[in-house]
C-alpha cells in the first residue's frame, strides 16, 4: 500500500474515534472531581464592576468574613440556567453567601436572565473579558469555588452544582469550614 | 382503527424501502434492468404510504384522538387548529416520522428525475437510498413509534404543546430544515454509488450539483428561519447561540458549502477528485451526527428531544454502518491522492481551494468545539461544562473574515490563471469597500467599531467585484453564473448585518409604570396602557407602548393553561435599517413592570442576506446545461 492511498484511510480513522466518543456519552457517571491547583490558594485579587451597579465596584474585600460560594456563570450557558434552581434551594437552606461572577458575558442580558430567574445571590461582579476567570483557571461555565472567610480558596467544582454533589462533596467541605471558624 | 392503519402503512414502506435497497443493488450487479426499473415503483409506493401514515397521524391529532399517545403528550382541546396541525412534529417520534416523509419524497424525486443516468449507476443510487430508508424506518417502528395507543385509561385533556412551539415558525423551521438535512442523501447516495462503480469523473459531480444545490438552498432557509424564530420568539433579541443543535444543523451546511463549490471545480477540471467524494460523505455524515446529537440527549441544548439512551444507542448504531461502510469504501475505492499543483498562483481552483480549507477549518472549530463538553465528561468521569458564543466567534469570526477577502476576487478569478490585470480593478474596488465601510460604521454610531467597519468594507467589495463582472459580461451570463453572483451578495448582506447588529444593538432595562417614558437610540416610548387579556389557550399580561415616532408597540406575557408555562411575547417593529424590539420582564409592583426596549439594527439583513444564498443556489439549480450534459454522458457512457 503506498502512502497516498493510506491517506484515504484517515477519513474513516477519525470516524472511528468519533464513534468511540459519543459512545462514551452514554451512561457517564459524575461524581469524580476535578482536582485545581488552586485549592488552599487565597482567591485573587480583583476589583469589578457589579451587576446592580449599586455599589458600583466590588473587591476581594468583599468576600472575605464568612465562607461563601463564589459562581462562575454566564446567560450563554445552558448548563448554569439548569445550575440555578439547585443554587437558590442552597442558599434558601443554609443560608451561605454566593457571589455571583458573570463571565464573559453581555451584563444587559445577564440581567435579564436574572430579572426572569429570580437572584439568589449576594451580588455579582461583572468578568467581560474573563481576566478574573484566567486567574482563576476557570475552563468554563459554571464552575463553583468554596472561599472561606480569610478568602482561601478550599474546594473547586467544575461543572454545575447539582443536589447530589451538593450533598456529597460541597456541603461537607462548607460545613468543616463554617465549625472552624470562630 | 386510524392510527393502526397508520402504523400498517409505515410497516409496509419498510418492506418497500427493503425491495428498492435489493432491486436497486442486485439489478446493478447483475445487469438486469428489469429489476432496477422496478426501483420506481417501489420509490413510488413507498412514499404514498409514508405520506398515509403522516396524514392518519395527523388526523389523530386535530381529531384530538389522545388515545394517540403523541397526541396526548403534545396536544389539547384548546389548541388552535393550525399548531395541532403542527404539533405532529414538535416532539420526537412525529418529527422523525416527517424525516422519514421528507426521505421518501426525495428518494422518489431521484427514482422519478433519474431516468437520464445510465442504468448501473442509478440501481445503485436507487439502492444506497433504499438501504438509508430502510434504516430510518427501523429507527421509527421499533425505537420511535408514533402511533402508540395509551391504553386502557384515556385521558380526557391532552397535555399541550410546548408554548414556545406554538408558532408559525414551528409549522415552517423543522421541514425546510429537513428538507436540506435529508436533502444531502442525495448527494452521499451518488458519491457511494459512484465509489461502486469505480466511476468518479466529472459526470457524477455534474449528476450531484443540482441536488446538492437544492438541499444546500432549503437548508440555508430552513436555518434562517430557526434563526428569526429565535430572534422573535425567545425574547431577548439574540439570533444565534451557538447551541448544539444549531450546530448540528450549521456544520452540514458549512459542509455541503464546500461540497456545492468542490463539486464545481469536480466537473468543470476534473480535479479534487477524492476531496469531493470524502465532502459528499461528510456532509451527510454530519446531517447524521446532527440527528444523533439531537435525539440522544448527549449534549444539554435547548432543543432537546425528550432523552432516551436506548434510541440514542440505536441512531449511533445506524449512523456507525451508514458511515462507517461509506468510508470503508472510500479507503478501499477512491482513487489515490495526487498533490500535483495543476494551476497558477490566484486561478480559479485555487480560490475554491481556499474556500474549501476555510470551511473545512470551520467545521472542524465548531464539531471540536461542540463535542468538547462530552469529551470532558469522559475523560473528568463526570463532571459537565458548557462552551459557549466567546469560544466559537473567536476563532470562527476571523475564518469568516478572510472567507470574505478571497469571495470578493471569485468573480474575476479564471481557471487555471487569472490575468494580473484583473487583479488592479480589484484592488481600486477594494479602496472603495473601505471607504464605505467607514462612512457607514460612522453614520451608524458616530463611532467606528472595528469588526463592523471590516464587515460592510468586505461586503461592499465583494458586491462591487461581482457587479463589475456583470457588467463585463455583456450577453453571457447563464443562470449557472447569476445563482453564484446572488448567493454571494447575499454571503455579504448577511455578513453586514451580523457584524452591524452584533456592534450596534443597544439597550435598556427599565422599570417602567403607566405615563412613564424611556429613550432609547434617540427615540422616546412612553408606557401608554397595562391590561390582562384572554387568549385561546392562555391569559397574558399586555403593556401598550407608543413611540415618539408613532409606532405603536405590544409585548405580552403568558400564562398558558394546560401546563402553567409562562412565555414572554416580544414586541417588535421591524425595519429594513433596524428593529424596535420591547418585551417584559417581571412586574415590579402593582402598576410598574420591569422592561426591555432594544435597538437592532440591520438585524433583519442576517435573514436577507440568508434567502439570497438560497436563492442563488435554486437559480444555479435551474441551469440548463446540466440536464444537457447529462444526456449527453449517459449516451456516452457504456453500456
Amino acid at each position: 500500500m503506498t502512502r497516498a492511498r493510506a491517506l484515504l484511510i484517515v477519513p474513516l480513522a477519525v470516524f472511528v474515534g468519533i464513534v468511540v466518543l459519543l459512545y462514551s456519552g452514554f451512561g457517564l457517571g459524575r461524581a469524580d472531581l476535578l482536582p485545581s491547583a488552586l485549592v488552599d490558594k487565597p482567591f485573587p485579587d480583583f476589583e469589578l464592576p457589579t451587576l446592580a451597579g449599586e455599589p458600583p465596584r466590588r473587591s476581594r474585600d468583599d468576600l472575605l468574613g464568612e465562607v461563601r460560594l463564589v459562581n462562575v456563570w454566564a446567560t450563554w450557558c445552558p448548563t448554569c440556567a439548569a445550575e440555578h434552581d439547585e443554587l437558590a434551594r442552597i442558599t434558601g437552606e443554609t443560608g451561605i453567601g454566593i457571589v455571583g461572577v458573570n463571565y464573559k458575558d453581555d451584563p444587559n442580558a445577564a440581567r435579564a436572565w436574572l430579572a426572569e430567574r429570580g437572584d439568589p445571590y449576594l451580588f455579582h461582579i461583572i468578568d467581560a473579558h474573563g481576566d478574573l476567570g484566567v486567574d482563576l483557571g476557570v475552563y468554563g461555565a459554571p464552575e463553583t469555588f468554596v472561599v472561606d472567610a480569610a478568602g482561601v480558596i478550599r474546594f473547586k467544582q467544575v461543572g454545575a452544582v447539582t443536589a447530589d454533589t451538593w450533598r456529597d462533596s460541597i456541603a461537607p467541605v462548607v460545613a468543616s469550614l463554617q465549625a472552624a471558624a470562630p | 382503527m386510524i392510527p393502526e392503519i397508520g402504523h400498517f402503512a409505515v410497516v409496509a414502506a419498510l418492506v418497500m424501502a427493503m425491495s428498492l435497497a435489493g432491486a436497486g443493488l442486485a439489478g446493478a450487479a447483475t445487469g438486469r434492468s428489469s429489476w432496477v426499473d422496478a426501483c420506481r415503483g417501489f420509490a413510488a409506493a413507498q412514499a404514498g404510504l409514508i405520506l398515509l401514515g403522516f396524514v392518519l397521524l395527523t388526523v389523530s391529532f386535530l381529531r384530538d384522538d389522545f388515545s394517540v399517545e403523541l397526541a396526548a403528550a403534545h396536544s389539547n382541546t384548546l389548541l388552535p387548529w393550525q399548531y395541532k396541525f403542527s404539533a405532529v412534529w414538535g416532539n420526537h417520534e412525529g418529527s422523525f416520522l416527517l424525516w422519514t416523509l421528507v426521505m421518501a419524497g426525495w428518494t422518489l424525486a431521484v427514482a422519478l428525475a433519474g431516468g437520464r443516468l445510465e442504468q448501473a449507476f442509478f440501481g445503485r443510487v436507487m439502492g444506497v437510498l433504499g438501504l438509508l430508508n430502510v434504516g430510518f424506518l427501523l429507527f421509527l417502528l421499533l425505537a420511535s413509534n408514533p402511533f402508540a395507543r395509551l391504553a386502557p385509561f384515556v385521558p380526557q385533556e391532552g397535555n399541550d404543546l410546548n408554548p414556545l412551539l406554538q408558532d408559525f415558525g414551528q409549522i415552517v423551521h423543522p421541514p425546510m430544515l429537513y428538507i436540506g438535512y435529508v436533502g444531502f442523501s442525495v448527494a452521499f447516495a451518488f458519491a457511494v454509488a459512484a465509489l461502486l462503480s469505480g466511476r468518479l469523473d466529472a459526470a457524477w459531480a455534474r449528476w450531484s450539483r443540482p441536488w446538492t444545490n437544492v438541499a444546500w438552498a432549503f437548508q440555508t432557509v430552513g436555518i434562517a428561519l430557526g434563526s428569526w424564530w429565535a430572534y422573535y420568539e425567545l425574547g431577548w433579541g439574540g439570533w444565534w447561540f451557538w447551541d448544539p443543535v444549531e450546530n448540528a444543523s450549521f456544520m452540514p451546511w458549512l459542509a455541503g458549502t464546500a461540497l456545492v463549490h468542490s463539486l464545481a471545480v469536480t466537473e468543470k477540471r476534473g480535479a479534487f477528485k477524492s476531496w469531493t467524494v470524502l465532502l459528499a460523505l461528510a456532509t451527510f455524515s454530519f446531517c447524521l451526527v446532527g440527528a444523533f446529537i439531537v435525539r440522544s440527549g448527549v449534549l444539554t441544548s435547548v432543543h432537546a428531544f425528550a432523552v432516551d439512551p436506548e434510541r440514542g444507542l440505536f441512531l449511533l448504531i445506524l449512523l456507525a454502518v451508514a458511515i462507517g461502510g461509506a468510508l470503508t469504501l472510500y479507503a478501499m475505492r477512491a482513487p489515490a491522492i495526487r498533490s500535483r499543483l495543476q494551476y497558477g498562483g490566484l486561478s480559479r481552483e485555487l480560490l475554491l481551494l481556499v474556500n474549501n480549507l476555510l470551511l473545512v477549518v470551520a467545521v472542524a472549530v465548531i464539531f471540536i468545539y461542540t463535542l468538547y463538553p462530552l469529551a470532558y465528561e469522559a475523560a473528568t468521569g463526570g463532571d459537565r461544562i458548557s462552551i459557549g458564543p466567546p469560544y466559537f466567534n473567536r476563532v470562527f469570526v476571523p475564518l469568516m473574515f478572510v472567507l470574505a477577502g478571497f469571495l470578493a476576487l471569485a468573480p474575476a478569478a479564471r481557471w487555471k490563471r487569472t490575468p494580473l490585470t484583473v487583479l488592479r480593478r480589484i484592488g481600486v474596488l477594494f479602496g472603495i469597500g473601505a471607504a464605505l465601510g467607514v462612512l457607514v460604521s460612522l453614520l451608524l454610531g458616530g463611532v467606528l467599531k472595528p469588526a463592523a467597519t471590516l464587515a460592510v468594507a468586505l461586503a461592499t467589495w465583494i458586491v462591487a467585484t461581482h457587479v463589475d463582472d456583470f457588467r463585463k459580461r455583456r450577453g453571457v451570463r447563464p443562470l449557472g453564473y447569476l445563482g453564484m453572483v446572488t448567493a454571494h451578495v447575499g454571503f455579504a448582506v448577511c455578513m453586514v448585518g451580523v457584524a452591524v447588529t452584533s456592534e450596534y444593538s443597544e439597550g435598556i432595562d427599565a422599570r417602567m409604570a403607566v405615563g412613564e417614558s424611556v429613550e432609547v437610540g434617540g427615540v422616546s416610548y412612553t408606557l401608554t396602557a397595562l391590561d390582562r387579556v384572554r387568549g385561546p389557550n392562555y391569559m397574558a399580561d399586555r403593556a401598550v407602548f407608543e413611540t415618539d415616532e408613532g409606532a405603536r408597540l405590544v409585548p405580552e406575557k403568558r400564562t398558558y393553561f394546560a401546563r402553567g408555562d409562562v412565555m414572554t411575547e416580544a414586541a417588535i417593529r421591524p425595519g429594513f435599517f433596524g428593529d424596535r424590539y420591547v418585551t417584559l420582564g417581571e412586574p415590579v409592583a402593582d402598576d410598574a413592570w420591569g422592561v426591555r426596549i432594544e435597538h437592532k439594527p440591520m438585524v433583519r439583513w442576517i435573514w436577507l442576506g440568508a434567502l439570497l444564498m438560497a436563492f442563488g443556489g435554486l437559480v444555479a439549480m435551474a441551469d440548463g446545461r446540466y440536464r444537457r450534459l447529462a444526456s449527453r454522458d449517459a449516451a456516452l457512457a457504456p453500456a
